[in-house]
């Protein structure tokens, strides 16, 4: 039974919920603000088990696996939410603790994280459906958290209902699936399956519904509104830790699936990472709303990873995870100065961000840091992901779609420029005014830039994510 | 540490030192002596340099160091200098170090305008001595970006739009560079080491399919025709020292890597596409000095006369022989010098009449005769009068485009040279306009006379003009070994 040591860091998390699940009731009457300081504590304690190492194993006849790639995916992810519950300290303190709604937050996230542990570790579609679920209901919760906000609460009916419809589709194709193959381990799959209609039908449904949790397009219309409906803290965790999840979950299915039937997948995610890059660059030229601008920003970011996916190999694999990680910290910055910004202030529009740097200069800066990471200017990390993700592509010959690709690129960087432009060229007579946030704020800013400056220029975390690929 | 890997840390511990500082005289000191100690270590390069090479030391590269980066992909910092590089080192130090002193009277913000300046310059020492492509790329971007908070925040002009403009050219340029380098990496066997991709034939495909993208890549920062329409813009609303700095080092950049990395790497296709570069740069040269002719703004005249410049230097480049590459290089020195004293002084001039309209101004010569006459010399060297710089580069480059046998060759020679008597008319009539005759207002007698800082930025690159003019010998010394090397690979397989 110490076999049960591979799930070491679902059990800790599923303690962590459990345990927020009664801290609130033993602190009726009492300080609840404290449960912001436990969940945090405890989230951290966790992140910090997570890297102690793994064995390698399955788990329930092959359900459940772990590698030592899936592991520090999750720890990947686990820096990520450590970042972000720093960065949502304030939000999640003060703003909610008069209105009696203290540990939800924090509960809802760690189900959603826990969803996704057993989405990346999934060895058969079952478990992967059921992680799935896990990581995509709670999120309609939090992105309702503001429900004294109709479009909170729009946000996120529209997101249960869209992500009612994807589970769906995907569901239809993994019920193709094994007609064809007659099973649902990902192994079995892999080596029964063969080329036909149905199997072809399955095997897009399937990418279809996980494209809608990373919003590829033509899947990404739920996007723009829910991010800009949903509290910051949210769109902040949808578009980073949730985004990345997926991305992982995508990759590992297919890398474990897909070898037999290239054929069939990838032309579709050729064309979908061409349309991707295309269609949300287009959509964020014209945002004025910065979490609109930002998520558009982050859907054809998620179309530069389906280069490193396409290359189908170890190189592409450790592509996709390291841009992965780097996206991580740079979205947060961004995603951390609009959150500290929108609070302070209640200002999210792009006007509203004029002259920021003459009032709050390293706001700005993170702020600049983040956006450069986005755009892939050396020499912070964002430019190392990019090349990185275009070698790969480039490996196997995908030139026209590496040209197209760092078209979009320019593009983009556009409109990043749009925002520095507001920050450091403009002068408002209205501008935001100097303000100090709280010291776990600054602390999640503040790892945000380290990891932006370190994890491109320090090549050991490449070769060690390059290590870790080799066995999927 | 080694000598070259310094050139990069000095200016980075610099602009770390600024960062934490917060008071604007200070921070100018601090600048200048960063720079300056910059100046110092390429002159002690420059001297090392010469001194190994006149021991005997015949190797291609000088001074390399290489370290492994991103091993699994076989990604290096690897550098080395040879001639050519040493003087483009050479000039980056003089034109920044004046840059420092031209702009000692910025005021807004005044630390970042430094840092911005002193990145910038970080990515350009970089660049010259990178000779591993991945390494070259990322100084390349390094360079390229802070230009747009340079001309944004402490431009004139429509300067947000400018500089957007020139942001979005250059690092499109970039990406497309960016494919032609993978190109060449996976053509090459998985290698960035230039040293080592030019012993490798690159298949003739490859080399058609990605020569043009390298080209052109680099071509957009040297303001080939027809990519030069940021540039005009883009030094019209630049600040003084941006301009200067752009003008004399960053489009250089451009020119530089067309010849190192696009020409020297894919020598066959080099060849085969001449005949149509050589084209789109003789219609640069000849359209650039027409240009110039129909501006009244000194900056424009200034901007397109640089197109005209640049598009030499590719001229020269496609000629394809020794003597045109001789004098492309040296037009690279040679116009770098020039319009960034140029630059310096139209900002002189603006920051004193408020007005860059040569139809407004008259009589300088007689209230700023310090910079009226440094415009007379720098406004002679650039039309090429002997004993100044931009003659002995013009002259070579035309002597050498003229050897090429090849009969349309010839004829875009022809054509080319008739632009120097163009650019005759256009400097002679900025000078007459402005300088000459009567005092056209009587509140320019008010105006104050060029200041230490001033003067000191102006000579600093003023001086090498002569010195290159009247002696040109160190300079061609300097490179001749190097292109001797380029020369007879391109020989070898350029055909």
């Amino acid at each position: 039974m110490n076999n049960y040591i591979l799930m070491r860091d679902e059990f800790v998390l599923l303690g962590i919920i459990l345990l927020l699940l009664v801290a609130e009731i033993m602190l009726i009457g009492k300080n609840r603000k404290i449960v912001a300081g436990i969940a945090t504590g405890m989230f951290m304690v966790h992140t910090v088990i997570g890297f102690f190492p793994l064995p390698e194993g399955v788990l329930f006849g092959g359900s459940y696996r772990t590698t030592h790639l899936l592991h520090n995916m999750k720890n990947i992810m686990n820096v990520g939410v450590v970042i972000l519950l720093l960065q949502t300290w304030t939000w999640a303190r003060e703003e909610w603790s008069g209105r009696g709604r203290m540990s939800e937050f924090y509960l809802l996230i760690f189900s959603t994280l826990l969803g996704m542990y057993y989405m990346v570790s999934s060895g058969d579609f079952l478990m992967f459906f059921l992680g799935l679920e896990l990581a995509s209901l709670p999120i309609g919760g939090l992105a309702a958290y503001d429900l004294s906000k109709m479009r909170s609460a729009e946000a996120g009916a529209k997101f249960i209902l869209m992500a009612g419809l994807a589970s769906a589709i995907s569901l239809f194709g993994i019920s193709m699936i094994y007609g064809i193959t007659g099973s649902l381990y990902f192994s079995e799959v892999a080596q029964n399956f063969h080329l036909s209609g149905l199997g072809t039908i399955g095997l897009l449904f399937f990418i279809s519904g996980l494209a809608f949790k990373i919003s590829l397009v033509p899947f990404h219309f739920w996007t723009p509104d829910v991010y800009e409906g949903a509290p910051v803290p949210v769109t902040s965790y949808l578009s980073v830790i949730s985004k990345a999840a997926a991305i992982f979950a995508l990759a590992i299915v297919l890398f474990l699936i897909g070898r037999e039937f290239v054929s069939i997948w990838k032309p579709a995610i050729y064309w979908m990472a061409v349309l991707t890059m295309t269609v949300g660059n287009l959509f964020a030229l014209r945002q004025k709303n910065m979490k609109r601008f930002l998520a558009f920003s982050s859907v054809a970011q998620a179309g530069f990873i389906l280069l490193g996916i396409l290359s189908f190999d170890q190189m592409g694999m450790a592509a996709v995870v390291y841009f992965a990680a780097i996206y991580i910290f740079s979205n947060l910055a961004t995603f951390g100065v609009v959150q500290v910004i929108s609070l302070k202030t209640g200002k999210e529009n792009m006007d509203d961000y004029n002259g920021l740097y003459r009032t709050n200069p390293k706001l700005s800066l993170v702020m600049l840091l983040g956006l450069f990471s986005l755009a892939g200017i050396p020499p912070v990390a964002g430019f190392f992901g990019k090349f990185f993700l275009f070698m790969s592509a480039a490996a196997h010959g995908y030139y026209w779609l590496v040209i197209i690709a760092v078209i979009n690129v320019t593009i983009s960087l556009y409109y990043y420029l749009l925002v520095v432009r507001a920050m450091f060229l403009r002068k408002s007579d209205t501008p935001i005014e100097p303000f100090q946030a709280e010291m776990p704020v600054k602390i999640g800013l503040a790892l945000t830039v380290v990891g932006i400056l370190a994890l491109g220029l320090y090549s050991p975390f490449y070769d060690f994510i390059l290590n870790l690929s080799t066995n999927i | 540490m080694d000598i070259l890997s310094l050139l990069v840390v000095v200016p980075v511990i610099t602009v770390l030192i600024l960062f934490f500082i917060n008071d604007n005289q200070l921070v100018r000191i601090i600048s200048a002596l960063g720079i300056g100690v910059e100046t110092i270590l390429t002159l002690v390069i420059t001297k090392d340099y010469v001194a190994e090479r006149s021991a005997g030391n015949t190797a291609e590269f000088l001074f390399t160091r290489d370290l492994m980066w991103f091993k699994p992909l076989n990604i290096h910092y690897f550098v080395g200098v040879d001639g050519i590089s040493v003087a483009m080192l050479l000039l980056t130090a003089i034109v920044l170090l004046a840059g420092i002193f031209i702009s000692w009277n910025i005021e807004e913000l005044t630390k970042e305008f430094f840092i911005s300046l002193i990145i910038l310059g970080t990515g350009v020492f970089g660049f010259f001595i990178s000779l591993d492509l991945f390494t070259m790329f990322l100084f390349y971007e390094v360079a390229v970006i802070p230009m747009y908070l340079l001309i944004g925040i402490w431009g004139t002009g429509p300067k947000e739009y400018a500089a957007m403009k020139l942001t979005l050219m250059l690092m499109g340029a970039s990406a497309i560079l960016l494919v032609s380098i993978l190109g060449i990496y996976y053509y090459s066997g998985m290698t960035f080491n230039m040293q080592e991709i030019a012993q490798m034939q690159m298949p003739i495909h490859a080399q058609r399919f990605f020569f043009p993208l390298a080209f052109v890549g680099f071509g957009v920062l040297g303001a080939l025709f027809p990519f030069h329409i940021w540039s005009p813009d883009g030094h019209a609303s630049a600040p003084t020292a941006v301009s200067m700095l752009h003008a004399g080092v960053l489009m250089k950049l451009g020119t530089y890597g067309a010849f190192r990395v696009a020409m020297y790497l894919m020598p066959q296709a080099a060849n085969e596409y001449s005949t149509f570069f050589m084209g789109l740069a003789a219609i640069g040269v000849i359209y650039g000095a027409f240009g110039a002719i129909r501006q009244t703004d000194l900056k424009y005249i200034n901007a397109y006369s640089s197109v005209s410049h640049l598009g030499l230097i590719f001229f020269g480049m496609m000629a394809l022989n020794k003597i045109a590459y001789t004098g492309a290089v040296l037009q690279m020195i040679s116009h770098g010098l020039m319009t960034a004293v140029f630059f310096a002084l139209i900002g002189m001039l603006y920051g004193r009449t408020h007005t860059r309209d040569v139809r407004k101004m008259g009589g300088l010569l007689k209230i700023l005769p310090f910079i009226a006459a440094v415009y007379v010399i720098i406004g002679l060297a650039s039309l090429g009068l002997p004993g100044l710089s931009g003659f002995v580069a013009e002259m070579n480059i035309f002597v050498g485009a003229f050897q090429n046998p090849d009969f349309v060759h010839r004829a875009f020679s022809v054509l080319s040279v008739s632009a120097i008597v163009v650019t005759a008319v256009y400097i002679l009539r900025v000078v007459g306009m402005m300088l000459m005759g009567p005092v056209t207002n009587d509140e320019f007698y008010k105006l104050p006379k060029a200041v230490w800082y001033e003067r000191v930025g102006a000579l600093l690159v003023l001086l090498p003009v002569i010195a290159i003019g009247l002696a040109p010998m160190w300079l061609t010394t300097l490179i001749q070994d190097s292109l001797g090397n380029i020369v007879e690979h391109l020989a070898a397989f350029g055909h």
